[in-house]
């Protein structure tokens, strides 16, 4: 594609995006602050006694470690592996570069 | 006894305590030690706990709160500021032998920190409208765009947005297949959106400050660019243009 | 420098703010005169959490409770959590700023509780400087505050009052003093709270702190309590802060309650009685 044709299809898609995208105005920053919040997560409290998480041990490597996930993975049905990839990769190439976290 | 040894035996369950560490009496008092083991590891996993909702929705309470133990213990904090603790989650996931079999986790965790770094982000202003028409008429794929700080890019090869919309929300089963997520901020509550094709590609090359025709270059041929400007747009992440 | 650049909290009950109770302390703040609210959960760039400290800051004198400085390390303050601190009260000119007798940083590792430190002149010396910096560096005089402990140290070779009195007489720093920590390091190391109070400097008490307790053994019986902020002030708490208010007359109240925390009316509940208490003496 050449610069001016980009340039044009860049235009057009702006042009599209402006027409049709909710540019709602914004609320007043003091409703703003009404909404859900994220705990603040530094405290000076002390936690819950003596004995539970502090001195628990901890040793995946050994043979302490005997737990498995029990969430709503179980209802996840996203093989995983290998195979699992290469058959969600023909959706889309997977020779893309991810970012780094 | 230093800080040093202190610390040492604080995050080492297995450690002695430290020389000196007494009752009032002078007595040895280790269970009185493990009051600071514990407010530590509590502390920190709680932390955790509200920090990483989803990968703890996806494994349950009582493994998230065991792995967290693992976690804290090999990735103390390295800020005092612990609303943005856990940057080092998706790697320690990676390697994380009982959830191997789990590997959209990473990239969950990913998107969770993300979520949490957009809410705590700077406040900026978009770009006004009549901005935006005065550039439809510049030399438009010349141009760099600015984008808002709370703006944050999760790329994956898993369905990150339907997983959190499954968790976060009660959507629909997640189908396998690459995602990349978008985290904008309008207001003040972020919210991860999937991008539509390309967009993954084409909002990293922003994101690296390239132009606007080098990121259409990068997003290949069926990249939806109205669609991708049209969730920028109306999530005010465009804050400013670069000549 | 030493003059309380914010003014002072005035001497009536306050809260730690929580954000789960924002529309209910705008909507009916009851006795509450002012709010507390730990500095590092407001070290952010932005977003909802300092919009609604901005907004709370029009309608309350705000105290900035630190928990992270580490002012009783082994190792030099850190510059750029100080620099955050100095910018957080700039641009909030809080009433007051406090911090702890306590760690909570080592090599680079920051271990979210407040660490116990033995009572000797190497520690106290060390203690000095860190708040001569904190106080040159922030342009005001801050508070510390006495903590809870757990343990002794073998090493200790000055009483808790009377390493707090040094402090407050070498550097001009005031005192926030925590009866509640008063209480359960009574209990945990042996003394006696009545008697620690009434050797305790008032004159230099800028701050109370209330806040409940778990109860817990030690490894040969003994009661261990532990400084939990989880539940109501016990009975024994509120008598020993009704004597220290009898002799030092109204001073701010803290109501601190960071586990489980409760719906707003019970921490307006808690701010009545502290009220009640300081009316008395008014």
């Amino acid at each position: 594609m050449s610069y001016q044709s980009k340039s044009l299809v860049i235009a057009g898609a702006f042009a599209a995006a402006l027409s049709g995208a909710a540019t709602t105005a914004s609320a007043q920053e003091n409703e703003k602050c009404f909404g859900v919040s994220l705990a603040g997560q530094n405290d000076c409290a002390a936690g819950e006694g003596t004995t539970c998480a502090g001195t628990s041990k901890v040793d995946y490597q050994g043979n302490a470690w005997t737990l498995v996930p029990a969430g709503t993975c179980a209802t996840m049905e996203l093989p995983a592996g290998a195979d699992g990839m290469a058959r969600m990769g023909s959706l889309e190439a997977l020779d893309r570069d991810l970012p780094s976290a | 006894m230093t800080q040093t040894d202190f610390a040492r035996a604080l995050l080492d369950p297995e450690a002695d305590i430290p020389v000196g560490i007494t009752d009032p009496t002078g007595r040895p008092a280790p269970k009185r030690f493990s009051v600071y083991r514990n407010n530590v590891a509590s502390s920190l996993t709680r932390a955790l706990e509200a920090a990483f909702p989803t990968v703890r929705k996806l494994v349950g309470d009582e493994f998230f709160a065991a792995m967290a133990g693992v976690f804290l213990r090999a990735h103390p904090p390295n800020s005092r500021m612990l609303m943005l603790y856990g940057d080092a989650m998706p790697g320690f996931l990676e390697g994380f032998p009982p959830v191997a079999h789990l590997g959209y986790l990473p990239d969950v965790a990913r998107l969770d920190q993300a979520m949490r770094e957009s809410y705590h982000a700077a406040d900026i202003q978009p770009l006004p409208d009549a901005e935006f028409q005065r550039l439809i008429g510049a030399d438009i794929a010349g141009l760099r765009l600015r984008l808002a700080p709370s703006l944050r890019l999760v790329r994956s090869h898993w369905p990150v947005v339907s997983i959190w919309a499954a968790n976060a929300e009660g959507g629909p089963p997640p189908v396998p297949g690459p995602e990349d997520a978008v985290i904008l901020r309008p207001e003040f509550d972020p919210r991860p959106q999937r991008l539509p094709s390309g967009g993954g590609a084409f909002l990293q090359g922003l994101l690296e400050k390239r132009t606007l025709g080098q990121s259409l270059d990068q997003a290949g041929a069926s990249v939806n660019l109205p669609g991708i400007l049209s969730l920028l747009i109306s999530g005010r992440a465009i804050i400013g243009v670069d000549e | 420098m030493l003059d309380q650049t914010g003014g002072g909290l005035p001497a009536k009950p306050g809260t730690g703010y929580k954000p789960q109770h924002f529309a209910s302390i705008l909507a009916d703040p009851g006795p509450v005169g002012w709010l507390e609210i730990h500095a590092e959960n407001y070290m952010g760039d932005g977003g909802r959490p300092l919009a609604q400290l901005r907004h709370l800051a029009q309608r309350f004198p705000i105290s900035v409770h630190g928990v992270g400085l580490s002012i009783g390390g082994e190792a030099a303050l850190d510059l750029d959590h100080l620099e955050r601190l100095k910018t957080l009260c700039g641009w909030l000119n809080p009433a007051s700023f406090s911090e702890h007798l306590a760690w909570s940083t080592h090599d680079g590792a920051y271990l979210n509780d407040l660490l116990p430190l033995p009572y000797t002149t190497a520690t106290l010396a060390r203690v000095c400087a860190h708040i001569n910096q904190v106080q040159d560096v922030l342009g005001r005089r801050m508070l510390l505050e006495n903590p809870s402990t757990y343990v002794a140290f073998s090493e200790t070779a000055m009483e808790e009052v009377a390493f707090l009195t040094q402090i407050a007489e070498r550097t001009g720093c005031g005192l926030l003093l925590d009866v509640n920590n008063v209480y359960v390091s009574g209990v945990n190391q042996d003394y006696d709270p009545q008697s620690y109070l009434d050797r305790f400097p008032l004159l230099h008490v800028g701050e109370i702190h209330l806040g409940g307790h778990d109860e817990d053994r030690d490894d040969h019986g003994n009661r261990l309590l532990i400084d939990s902020h989880g539940a109501e002030v016990v009975d024994p708490v509120w008598a020993l802060y009704a004597h220290v208010i009898a002799k030092a007359g109204p001073l701010p109240t803290l109501i601190e309650w960071d586990n489980d925390v409760p719906d707003w009316p019970v921490l307006v509940d808690e701010a009545a009685r502290a009220a009640r208490v300081l009316e008395a003496v008014a």
